[in-house]
């Protein structure tokens, strides 16, 4: 199944790859007032957190580690995926409360990958880190699943 | 002495009011701390660390590896 996730698979109407590299991906952050959910089908800077240091369109994703196929069973398994860093915000004011944080492929038109939420915050001078979860079958931020 | 950036450029950790505090819930264990001086906000960090995965958007276009 990580051949998915690597789009070696076309079930449908997909990009035309010219190469095997892998994509860019980066993290945007939005505001407590946005709507970003499993609607959302692209990068859009309507909403998005703005303030010092903080460049619209937010910042490139670690992407280091490929994804990860586990099959439990014969029938059953998973690919998995997490970026293999931390997404950080260095010395950033953003004023308003944000409490989303959108990552999409800049190399496909943007499109949207996945929405994560948490408690509302802001920063003040200060540094917003996104600490990535184990890249584990039950853990990573990213799963394709069987079952 | 420790310093620390702030809106008033980097100031002496000994001269700030420190608050610290924390979320714990099933989608992020999350950190914050703030600097305060002479009554004002001059930072405010925090850390997220997700605990589970959102949805997926479009899985058709992410080529990850």
């Amino acid at each position: 199944m990580s051949e998915i996730l690597t789009a070696t698979h076309n079930f449908g109407t997909a990009p035309t790859r010219g190469t095997s590299a892998a994509d860019t991906f980066k993290a945007a952050l939005y505001l407590t007032s946005a709507t970003v959910n499993a609607a959302t089908t692209a990068y859009s800077a309507t909403n998005e957190v703005s303030g010092t240091n903080y460049t619209a369109g937010g910042v490139t994703v670690t992407n280091a580690t490929a994804p990860t196929p586990a099959n439990s069973s014969p029938t059953a398994g998973v690919a998995y995926w997490t970026p293999s860093a931390s997404i950080t915000y260095t010395n950033v004011t953003l004023s308003s409360a944000f409490d989303a944080v959108l990552i999409y492929n800049s190399s496909q038109s943007n499109k949207a990958v996945s929405v994560h939420t948490f408690g509302s915050q802001t920063i003040t001078a200060g540094t917003f880190t996104l600490t990535m979860p184990s890249n584990t079958t039950t853990t990573a931020l990213l799963r394709l699943s069987t079952t | 002495m420790a310093t620390v950036f702030t809106t008033k450029g980097d100031l002496d950790e000994s001269l700030l009011e420190k608050r610290e505090g924390f979320i714990d819930n099933d989608h992020e264990y999350t950190t914050w701390v703030e600097y305060w001086h002479e009554g004002e906000l001059v930072h405010r960090s925090a850390h997220v660390m997700l605990k589970k995965a959102a949805v997926w958007l479009n899985p058709e276009v992410a080529a990850i590896g």
